[in-house]
């Protein structure tokens, strides 16, 4: 038995961090739990009524009284699972109406629904980009984007966070006959920057690539229709391949990709991560497509949510905050802490105040930054906002990054 | 280009990133000896590609663990 290997030793770094952080006596960051869940702005955590700042429920869709009696009436209807694959028992009427939903809403001719955003990343990056192909990607891309690459056979080259030259330079570098997937984000999560995607999809096309487009973090509140970055700066007619989640701004679970190409259907049989996995259940569906339908005519909560983002984003910066960009452009304000150890500090800090915002910590972050990331809700009060930038203020001095 | 040349080149590249100052042979690591780390690599591999107008995919680079296999890899990749 001697020399047996402990497969978890390379998870010693992680687990002495962790201790070492907990060592120093902070709550744990990363085992909340919301006991109580009052509305999309306001939950009961660790005992506590914490005002929540980091949900990406953009749009406050979770508690809407249409979605909930559309999945109760689901529930009852169509029961409690499909208990199978998108291609064999589990695609219901939900199902079909959830992307009609979708082409409706983007304008585009096909959608496929995921069981969540991840998956339809993996599915569609994985699947699309083959072997001998190329795909260009943002370095600062989402986890999903990078499985995608991972889980397929293509070629993966990124590239510098939003640098259209040297996106260019790679594409340039592609030998001659080889097919490319340029991977690109509208809002990038991590710091709440957008991408030039105008300039960047142009230089794409201009390269003979494919364009896909994660959309995650912009639907139902960025673009003339809530389509996102892409319709903002009016290239989406560009965009081979839209990403979208419904576990933001729709406010439930699941995932999707919607496309005008002639022969997307086919993918509904080649994809592994759509066909190997159950689908999603029939009252996440209809709460989905109802959460969908409310979204195509939100301006009023649209015009609230940036009210939200660019008083937080003044106040923040105001009192001495140092943030991830220099005005708000998007519903993502990242607030950079100096290190791990004074981030989790603020983070407690600002949970005792009853606030709830995102840790982010490397590696999962650009340039190993710590960041506490508030993202907006449409439901936010102007005076929870107010509210949030006292919290921080009084966090901030007591803990000594104001 | 030979691979003298390259190699020329390429310990010009590596200066800034050697930050220990360390002496570097065909079997320094990059992980290991010099401690890049993903930021560091994603500089360096740039700064490579630029020089030699190559690319070398994420693909390519999890098979580049020593100095001396990434002076091969820039041979080859140039044709
Ligand atoms: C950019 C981006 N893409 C995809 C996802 C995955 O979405 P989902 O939560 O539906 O798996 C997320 C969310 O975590 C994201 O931020």
């Amino acid at each position: 038995m001697s020399g047996a290997i402990d497969l978890f030793d390379k998870f010693q770094p992680i687990i002495d961090m962790r201790a070492g952080l907990l060592a120093s006596g902070v709550e744990d960051p990363f085992g909340l739990v919301m006991e109580r869940v009052l509305s999309p702005t306001v939950a009961i955590c660790n005992g506590r009524e914490t005002i929540l700042l980091g949900t990406y429920n953009y749009m406050g869709m979770t508690f809407d009284a249409d979605v909930i009696d559309a999945g109760k009436q689901a529930l009852d209807d169509f029961g409690a699972g499909t208990t199978g694959s998108r291609v064999l028992n589990g695609t219901y009427a939900g199902h079909k109406a959830v992307e009609q939903a979708l082409k409706d809403f983007y304008g585009m001719d096909h959608a496929m629904v995921f069981s969540t955003g991840y998956q339809a990343n993996l599915g569609i990056i994985s699947t699309v980009a083959g072997k001998g192909d190329y795909i260009v990607l943002d370095i600062d891309s989402h986890a999903s984007i990078w499985d995608g690459c991972k889980l397929g056979d293509a070629e993966v080259v990124p590239f510098k966070h939003n640098d259209i030259e040297a996106m260019e330079k790679r594409l340039k570098r592609i030998p001659e006959g080889a097919g490319k997937l340029v991977v690109l984000e509208g809002v990038y999560s991590m710091l709440g920057d957008i991408a030039p995607l105008k300039e960047m999809i142009a230089v794409a096309k201009a390269n003979g690539a494919m364009v896909l487009v994660d959309e995650a973090h912009s639907m139902g509140f960025i673009g003339p229709n809530g389509r996102g970055v892409a319709e903002d700066q009016g290239v989406l007619d560009q965009v081979d391949f839209v990403i979208g989640t419904f576990s933001k701004s729709v406010g439930t679970v699941g995932g999707f990709c919607v496309s005008n190409h002639p022969k997307f259907e086919i993918l509904r049989l080649v994809c592994r991560p759509y066909v190997f996995t159950a689908s999603l259940p029939p009252s996440v569906v209809a709460t989905a497509a109802t959460s969908i339908r409310k979204l195509m005519h939100a301006g009023n909560k649209r015009a609230h949510l940036w009210e939200n983002s660019r008083t937080l984003h003044a106040g923040l910066k105001q009192r001495g905050f140092q943030l991830g960009t220099e005005a708000p452009q998007s519903a993502i304000i990242s607030v950079i802490m100096p290190d791990l150890e004074r981030g989790a500090a603020m983070w407690e800090a600002l949970l005792r105040e009853g606030l709830y915002v995102n840790l982010a910590r490397p590696p999962a972050t650009p340039a190993n930054m710590t960041l506490l990331r508030c993202s907006l809700c449409a439901e936010h009060s102007a005076e929870q906002v107010q509210t949030i930038i006292g919290m921080f203020e009084r966090a901030g001095k007591a803990t000594g990054i104001i | 280009m030979d691979r003298a040349a390259t190699a020329e080149r390429i310990a010009v590249l590596i200066a800034p990133f050697n930050k220990k100052g360390i002496a570097v042979t065909d079997a320094t690591t990059f992980s290991g000896d010099l401690e890049f780390d993903s930021l560091t690599v994603m500089d360096f591999v740039a700064a490579i590609e630029d020089e030699f107008d190559i690319i070398i995919s994420m693909n390519q680079q999890a098979e580049i663990e020593t100095y001396g296999q990434l002076v091969d890899a820039v041979v080859r990749l140039q044709g």
